[in-house]
């Protein structure tokens, strides 16, 4: 099983990574125990709680459910890096302001999620929200303020 | 939300200029949690650190004739494969039982089976490997040989002779029974108008927790000393246990706990598999971690609210219960779960029944059953939803027998607000509620009598609506009263050591540690108010045996109420040393002066004085200066613990509004109201997110929420 290696080179974060990986291990392990960028949680590894995550090309996905040598020529985006370029600094703002989380183990997730729908510009309704971020699983039922953070976000942008 | 103070309008120490209590704070931890840089146990890296997966039972009771490890110690990465009888060696077993739950018993525990396997997924040997891949790897290469023994899974039939005792040490499989009485219930249901009985069934749930058990366990054999790394509630009771089984001293043990992605009561407990983590980290002198995947978290985590309750009401036509009868049967595994037992539950159950009604006759039966099943034991509010379920669901029986309006049953029974002090049927005692008020504030709310009327309207039209009921107390703060006189080392007390450092900063060590619900957050506004400094000032140090006073964590909504008024007593002690240290600097008398937003100012004008960076220069770096015979003390600890109660009761009343769909049977919520009364809210954000945290029951204000849907 661990025999079969895989050379792999991607952009993490902007970053330049060449490493080798096994075939079996997951996007979420390899980002968090080669690269330590522990930002992305591994929650159910079964692709149902969403803490895992982490956006690839642009696109969200599951870290735990894609291999970490599908992203070979990659860009590769997590939660580490969304803060440091400042994208989801008026999501994470609101977030905190609104109390939108308790533990934070899906708040990475979360907020991923959450911009991936507030990119595509416009002011989606609670229902909207909602339906986006059903496949990403708080624990500690902070839903009704995740909802408010996001919705405030989604004002404050068009309004700019 | 709203928050209705209903206070008499007095100004009390809560009241100090630019006070925090009762303002939302955005809790101050939280940015490195949105970022993606808190710390989780699952986040820790050591060096040389192994990574441990365990082989689990596939049987609910077996014995085990044998474990040949060979190949998997031949497998890439393994450092070593221990069966339990090895790491018996290591570590002593452990047996869940306290004192004050009388003729509770279990068997010995160990943190792998040794020769018999009690449960489907008790762990039977450890591979630790280089890799949790390659220990997984590994752990398909170990060979055990199972013999398959009978499995007592039902706690219907666990007592009857012909079911097998799983522990013959212990005779039986009964693990603990409590019947208790008051007044003559037998003659109170005799004089009934009517009397319901029914039996409610609740199956077992657990927490699930985003974060699954994680811990990291360092043996240094150069320092002699463990630290451990666990998302655990209560880091002082596992820094004993850890000792107590390891044979060390507890100041060989440090337990750091720092961001739990979730707790919600199924980490305050002694789980086997972490308790052989370190057990391996001694053995093999490195870090050892083990995070639990999602399958061993549900066959591993506390299973909690498998009971089986045969109940009774006797009521009067006017409305009056007479009586409330119960027999609880729960199945709480094959062990008592160490150290807080798995009798509490269910004792719980005995006490809060009934609980808000002044009902004087009162029957109980708990029995508390041995089966081959994963544990059971306490989560999150322990009981309550059991004794709440039937308590509420006898009363709207009752009520519905004797055509009675449900709230009306309920204002006929609710011990009266100016009661208090008081007790409940089964004798527990409280120092003040507001079920009275709680329930007519929520009548008004939901305008109840607009919903009876939209409900009958509706009932023509063969549109089915139906509004239910549940009036509670709920158990907050305990006294020792709840572990500490059963023998269990979990502290009632808490304390909290506040520092001014050298720039008018301050640093609070508290014993409680924060889970997510804003521990950290709430006593840093009691130490910003009560001490006088911005909130920006006070920085937090939580989940570290190391560097906090002792203290017995985060459970049982005792985070603010009792490590709060800690903190808060902590910072008024410090107010009082850095004010007398001023008075002697400014020449004033100490009454004259006050600290207000990190400056010392004279208290009757407010006018600035001394600002503290000025005066922590003064005291740490030109002592010389300051009079002959004065010592700054610029560190002050105070610790608490509730007293003339065992537990800080509150209460609140919780309403429903569904439909049902006659065909399907689909049940569809429409609303949903809460009324909780919280004591005095510290931090309304919070409270909002999780319900309720007090801190003085005599200073009340009502949280009140109507939930959007």
């Amino acid at each position: 099983m661990s025999s079969h290696r895989c050379d792999i080179s991607l952009t993490v974060n902007g970053e330049f990574v060449a490493e080798t990986v096994d075939a079996r291990t997951s996007l979420v392990d390899f980002l968090r125990d080669a690269l330590v960028l522990t930002g992305s949680h591994v929650g159910c590894e079964h692709g149902v709680c969403g803490a895992c995550t982490v956006r690839v090309d642009g696109m969200i996905v599951r870290g735990c459910l894609m291999l970490a040598t599908q992203c070979d020529g990659s860009a590769v985006e997590t939660v580490e890096g969304l803060s440091d370029s400042g994208e989801i600094a008026d999501l994470q703002k609101a977030f905190e302001q609104r109390n939108a989380l308790q533990c934070g183990f899906c708040t990475p997730g979360m907020l991923l999620t959450a911009q991936e729908l507030l990119a595509q510009g416009g002011v989606p309704s609670r229902e909207e929200i909602r339906e986006h971020i059903s496949g990403n699983y708080c624990r500690c039922t902070g839903y009704h303020a995740i909802i408010d953070a996001i919705e405030a976000v989604a004002q404050a942008r068009a309004s700019k | 939300m709203k928050i209705v103070d209903d206070s008499p309008p007095v100004l009390t120490a809560l009241d100090r200029p630019n006070s925090y209590i009762g303002r939302s704070v955005p809790r101050p931890n939280l940015a490195r949690l949105t970022q993606g840089r808190a710390q989780y146990v699952s986040d820790v890296v050591l060096p040389r650190m192994a990574h441990v997966a365990f082989v689990r039972s596939p049987h609910a009771h077996a014995r085990i004739a044998s474990i040949d490890t060979a190949a998997a110690k031949q497998s890439p990465g393994v450092i070593a494969a221990v069966t339990g009888a090895e790491l018996a060696k290591v570590i002593t077993p452990w047996v869940g039982v306290l004192t004050h739950l009388k003729g509770l018993k279990s068997a010995p525990q160990n943190a792998m089976a040794v020769d018999r396997a009690c449960w489907a997924g008790e762990a039977v040997c450890a591979v630790v490997a280089k890799s949790r891949a390659e220990a997984d790897d590994a752990c398909e290469l170990v060979q055990v040989t199972y013999e398959e023994l009978p499995a007592v899974t039902d706690p219907e039939t666990a007592l009857d002779p012909a079911t097998p005792v799983i522990h013959p040490s212990i005779n039986d499989n009964l693990c603990f029974e409590r019947s208790h009485t008051v007044g003559d219930p037998d003659k109170a249901l005799a004089e009934a108008d009517a009397v319901v009985e029914t039996t409610f069934v609740f199956g077992r749930h657990t927490g699930v927790t985003n974060e699954p058990r994680s811990i990291v366990a360092d043996w240094n054999p150069g320092d002699q000393r463990m630290t451990v790394y666990q998302g655990t509630q209560a880091p002082h009771m596992m820094q004993n246990l850890f000792a107590k089984h390891l044979k060390l001293e507890e100041h060989q043990v440090r337990v750091v706990t720092k961001d739990v992605g979730g707790s919600f009561g199924i980490k305050v407990h002694t789980y086997a598999d972490e308790m052989a983590a370190v057990a391996l980290s001694k053995l093999l002198k490195r870090p050892v971690k083990f995070v639990a995947d999602r399958i061993e978290s549900f066959v591993t985590d506390i299973h909690a609210r498998d009971h089986r309750i045969k109940a009774k009401i006797g009521v009067k036509t006017d409305g009056t219960i007479t009586a409330f009868e119960i027999d609880d049967l729960t199945g709480i595994g094959p062990y008592s779960v160490y150290p807080r037992t798995s009798g509490i539950e269910a004792n719980q159950v005995v006490n809060l029944v009934g609980a808000p009604y002044t009902t004087p006759n009162y029957r109980a039966r708990a029995r508390v059953v041995f089966q081959n099943k994963n544990v059971m034991c306490q989560y999150r509010a322990v009981g309550h939803p059991i004794a709440t379920a039937v308590t509420e669901g006898l009363v709207e029986m009752a009520a519905a027998k004797i055509g009675i309006d449900p709230l009306e049953i309920r204002r006929k029974n609710l011990i009266a607000d100016d009661a208090h002090p008081s007790q409940g049927p089964s004798g527990i005692k409280y120092e003040a509620l507001s079920n009275h008020e709680a329930l007519a504030h929520l009548d008004t709310m939901m305008n109840y009598a607009g919903l009876r009327a939209e409900q009958a309207r509706l009932r023509k039209q063969s549109i089915y609506r139906g509004i239910g009921f549940a009036t509670f107390v709920e158990v907050t703060n305990p006294s020792a009263a709840f572990y500490g006189v059963g023998g269990a080392r979990i502290s009632a007390q808490d304390g909290a050591t506040v520092r001014l450092d050298a720039t008018g900063a301050v640093f609070c060590h508290t014993g409680v540690s924060e889970q997510g619900q804003g521990a950290e957050a709430v006593i840093a506004q009691c130490v910003a108010t009560s001490f006088g400094v911005p909130i920006d000032k006070v920085r937090i140090i939580m989940g570290d045996t190391d560097n906090t006073p002792y203290g017995g964590g985060t459970w049982a909504s005792r985070a603010a109420g009792i490590g709060g008024e800690a903190a808060w007593q902590a910072g008024k002690a410090l107010r009082g040393n850095v004010l007398a240290v001023a008075a002697s600097i400014l020449q004033a008398k100490p009454e004259t002066l006050d600290i207000r937003s990190g400056v010392v100012v004279d208290a009757a004008t407010g006018a600035e004085r001394l600002p503290l960076h000025e005066l922590a220069r003064i005291c740490y770096f030109r002592p010389d200066t300051l009079p002959a015979g004065i010592q700054a003390e610029l560190v002050a600890t105070r610790h608490y613990v509730p007293k003339a109660f065992a537990f800080a009761f509150t209460n609140g009343i919780q309403a429903s509004y569904l439909e049902v769909d006659t065909d399907s049977g689909f049940v569809k919520l429409l609303k949903h109201w809460c009324v909780e009364d919280c004591g005095t809210v510290i931090n309304p954000q919070p409270c909002r997110r999780a319900g309720p945290r007090r801190r003085r029951a005599r200073n009340r204000r009502r949280a009140v929420r109507a939930l959007p849907l």
